[in-house]
């Protein structure tokens, strides 16, 4: 069955088997590895994609059910070499150990922020319920995306900045 | 895990659905979010033939107000239900209840038809519509047919919907002002399923239970009114007390099953607490 999509801005067209789960056609077919499979059963976030803009668990999702979607993956954060803000944020304060969960976390947190730019630490761990750390390393995680908040709401107005 | 093959075709309108659940028999299953149905089909624990697909159908989705009602389209996501201006403020148990579903990324694809139409066990909206008395509005060959929520649950991941129909809105009566709502539930750590949740409505005048509706869910194999604690509650004062009371009767005769998180026994006694302080955060509602 033909799927057609966009991903990171770039339009891709690929048959697949109905079956196909969103995560396998990103990582398999398309080749962006960038979105990793933990658990496999809708619990880790690991796979956390935004679908038309909302975070998703990708491998709860069917490529077939996609159709027509744009998507976001880590790969499609960054602009060229600038990193984007979430993602320079992880790294200044260290929000991530192993990193494996980095890619599930950073686009939860992109669709926290565009509800609610400036979220209290309470929220944030609530928005972040669905994705879990297994290096336990929550408090940094929380710091980064403060500190992402901080950097996006200063950005806001500013000429060029902002997504 | 990779489900079973299946063939997979989109409904683009309610009716299309009906004829394609007419044309493919008992081989076929409705696909809404996805989010209790895919799961299952990684297990292998449901091998359809063929998926219809929902996404595509315009007409199920959306709220809207009719008369003293809030109609829901059955694929109107947790989300949505959540977040919705006019669900907040004329059925804010419903929104209250849709938020503690699941996680952000399961409340962005899960959708009210498809958990009401799958009837898990642990699932959340069943305790809510049961004491807001909802109506499910179907449409199947013979056309459409509304059952009242009293007897849609009929057992575990069984409904009163019949296999060649679409469970297309959920009718709400909007809740009266000055009644308290609540919806409190144990989540388990990792699904954020129920172990167990209690939905209560709550009328109060001058300060006497006028008139009580609570039901509880997660705890057997579907979820039910506990008629025992209403009756016990109308024309009590509105109190801690009798709260208290009126909660012990929840565990009462309470249909509960051992599971992998719980037994029996642990939630019969969870029932009557968790009675007790949603009752008491309904309350603190009335006085607002």
């Amino acid at each position: 069955m033909n799927v057609t999509v966009t991903v990171n801005g770039v339009r891709y067209s690929r048959d697949v088997e109905p079956r196909t789960l969103l995560v396998y056609f990103l990582r398999e077919h398309l080749g962006l590895t960038g979105t990793h499979v933990g658990c496999d059963t809708s619990t880790c976030g690991a796979c956390t994609v935004l679908l038309n803009g909302k975070a998703v668990k990708s491998c709860t999702v069917l490529a077939v059910q996609a159709e027509g979607a744009q998507i976001t993956t880590v790969e499609g954060l960054a602009q060229g070499d600038r990193l984007h803000p979430i993602q320079q944020a992880f790294w200044d304060e260290h929000g991530l150990q192993c990193g494996f969960c980095t890619p599930g976390m950073m686009l939860a947190a992109v669709d926290l922020l565009q509800r609610n730019p400036n979220p209290t630490e309470e929220q944030i761990r609530h928005a972040l319920e669905g994705n879990l750390c297994r290096c336990t390393g929550y408090q940094h995680i929380v710091n980064a995306v403060q500190a992402a908040a901080r950097a996006m709401s200063a950005a806001v107005g500013a000429p060029s900045g902002g997504e | 895990m990779i489900p079973a093959t299946f063939e997979y075709v989109r409904a683009k309108s309610v009716r299309e659905a009906v004829s394609l659940l007419q044309q493919h028999g008992g081989r076929a299953k409705l696909l809404a979010g996805g989010h209790s149905l895919l799961p299952l089909m990684k297990l292998r624990l449901s091998q359809p033939e063929v998926l219809i697909d929902l996404g595509p159908v315009e007409e199920l989705r959306g709220v809207r107000e009719e008369g003293s009602s809030v109609v829901i389209g059955a694929m109107t996501t947790h989300d949505e239900l959540a977040s919705s201006p006019l669900v907040r403020e004329r059925v804010p148990l419903l929104a209250e209840c849709a938020a503690q579903i699941g996680d952000v990324q399961v409340r962005n694809r899960g959708t009210l038809g498809g958990s009401l139409a799958h009837a898990d066990p642990a699932a959340d909206y069943p305790a809510a519509v049961l004491v807001l008395d909802a109506q499910m509005e179907c449409e199947g060959p013979a056309g459409a047919r509304t059952v009242p929520v009293s007897q849609w649950f009929v057992d575990m991941l069984t409904t009163a919907l019949r296999p060649d129909e679409v469970l297309c809105r959920v009718r709400v009566p909007a809740q009266t002002r000055g009644q308290g709502w609540s919806y409190t539930k144990l989540p388990h750590p990792a699904s954020g399923y129920s172990l167990l949740g209690v939905a209560c409505l709550l009328s109060v005048d001058g300060g006497t239970v006028r008139e009580a509706r609570v039901a509880i869910t997660g705890v057997g194999p579907k979820a039910l009114r506990l008629p025992k604690v209403e009756q016990a509650l109308a024309g009590k004062p509105a109190d801690e007390a009798s709260f208290a009371e009126a909660a012990k009767l929840a565990s009462d005769g309470l249909d509960a099953t051992d599971d992998l998180y719980a037994s029996a026994e642990y939630k019969r006694h969870l029932a009557a607490v968790y009675t007790k302080r949603g009752l008491l955060r309904a309350l603190e509602r009335v006085r607002q």
